[in-house]
């Protein structure tokens, strides 16, 4: 396979463009979910929340102004080609430039602190971001990106379970963070689970399933079962849109799985609000 | 729907139930996390605010800049709860309503009902279609900390619950 260049400027593009269309343009899946939601409801207010959702999207995508105020920290998942040279400058310095533009140039919030304890001062252009890059074979670059807000954020947890804890430990630390959480991240949420690997592994995981589109399901038929029990039992805890009351706390349950320690079974839950804001591109 | 007018008085507090949908009408103050824990340290330490808070309604919220030809950019609500710490202190000198989204706790609870303070939640996540509601943004305080700045916000019709009434009742699930 012969190298093949690609210009920085063209990553910069791409990625600016990714960032601003999330936060303007919500996806199907998530639109969808949401009006099959609101026939789903009993109750008016709960009738009521997701209809202002909807609505919200409407306003959003035809103004292109952002879905939510909170327009996140930009996380990035990327697959560089090993067949791949960046010119005209990095790769890294390429990406963080267009999540800047992005967040300049789009109208998005700025929501970046430099020092998280002591100095907590805004960098004015949403950077950095966070980036994951994993080198694979080819010639392509692959970009999966989201933006995420910290109401949800804030809400998340891991756990380091060890395997005598099963399937069910797993689903009652999952059940345990969803009810911790209630009201406060912005349901009907998504939920990402991460399960296995190390620490950071199942964290990671999390959040890459969080940028799942919320019609698929884990390609394993048990975690694909599990991802169901989940929602559904998710959706009998009765906290329902913005937490005033319904049958709709979640609208998907996506998880993702690496393989683990003999010794351990770390589990980490990465929740999201409805506005489950992510795009994917190929370079 | 019931429309309120600011400022709040302590009669239309007291009409005001948990799970009643409003529409706010009027001058509210905005500020989140930065804002507060300013304003907190100046009353630990007996000095004077940056602004008047009596009788006021603060917005816990920090705004998406605005585009050409709009007032305001789109501008939802943040979690109430990380407010908690500083708000009993804020109610006791006078603040009479709060906007924001999700649980509070119980100290602040037993503040607001000690107060005769109203919780409005605004619906987490629309902040497109409430930055319609707001008409006009000014800084009023604290300029260098951007979003979380606190300005006053014009509000019309502005779609809100009544979340936690002055006695403590509470229209979220599951409290």
């Amino acid at each position: 396979m012969d190298v093949r260049r690609i210009d920085a400027e063209q990553i910069t593009s791409v990625v600016r463009k990714m960032f601003m269309d999330m936060n303007y343009y919500i996806g199907e899946d998530i639109l969808s979910a949401l009006k099959k939601a609101k026939e789903n409801e009993k109750s008016q207010t709960a009738k009521d929340v997701l209809s202002q959702l909807i609505e919200n999207h409407h306003i959003a995508s035809e103004e292109e102004i952002p879905i939510c105020q909170d327009t996140g920290m930009a996380v990035l998942f990327v697959e560089y080609g090993d067949h791949v040279v960046v010119e005209n400058g990095s790769f890294n310095e390429a990406v963080q430039e267009g999540v800047r533009q992005a967040y300049v140039d789009g109208y998005l919030r700025k929501s970046v602190v430099d020092d998280p304890v002591f100095d907590r001062i805004n960098t004015k252009d949403n950077t950095p971001a966070i980036i994951y890059t994993e080198i694979v074979s080819g010639d392509k670059i692959h970009i999966l990106g989201g933006c995420k807000g910290f109401g949800s954020e804030n809400m998340s947890a891991i756990k380091m379970l060890t395997p005598s804890a099963g399937p069910e430990g797993v689903r009652n630390f999952i059940l345990d963070t969803v009810k911790y959480a209630g009201p406060n991240p912005c349901p009907p949420i998504v939920v990402g689970v991460g399960i296995g690997g190390t620490f950071e592994k199942a964290a990671m995981l999390a959040k890459k399933a969080t940028l799942r589109p919320i019609d698929t399901s884990n390609p394993d038929k048990r975690y694909a079962e599990l991802e169901d029990d989940l929602l559904t039992e998710i959706n009998k805890t009765g906290f329902g849109p913005a937490g005033l009351g319904g049958v709709c706390t979640a609208l998907g349950v996506n998880i993702e799985t690496y393989p683990t320690h003999i010794a351990g079974m770390p589990v980490a839950v990465n929740i999201c609000c409805h506005a489950a804001r992510h795009k994917e591109t190929v370079i | 729907m019931k429309k309120i007018k600011l400022p709040l008085t302590d009669d239309v507090i007291k009409e005001l139930h948990a799970g009643e949908s409003v529409l706010i009408s009027g001058s509210v103050i905005t500020g989140r996390d930065a804002a507060h824990k300013r304003l907190y340290e100046l009353i630990e330490k007996g000095e004077p605010l940056p602004i008047s808070i009596k009788g006021e309604v603060i917005y816990y919220v920090g705004p998406a800049p605005a585009k050409p030809g709009h007032a305001v950019g789109p501008a939802g609500p943040t979690s109430s709860y990380r407010m908690d710490k500083y708000t009993p202190a804020l109610l006791d000198r006078g603040l009479k309503g709060m906007i924001g989204k999700g649980a509070r706790s119980s100290e602040v609870i037993a503040s607001m009902i000690k107060n005769g303070v109203v919780y409005f939640g605004a619906i987490g996540g629309a902040a497109a279609l409430i930055s319609k509601s707001i008409k006009s943004a000014e800084i009023l305080a604290y300029e260098d900390l951007g979003t979380e700045a606190v300005y006053r916000f014009q509000i019309e019709d502005f779609p809100a619950i009544v979340v936690i009434d002055s006695y403590g009742n509470s229209a979220l699930a599951n409290t």
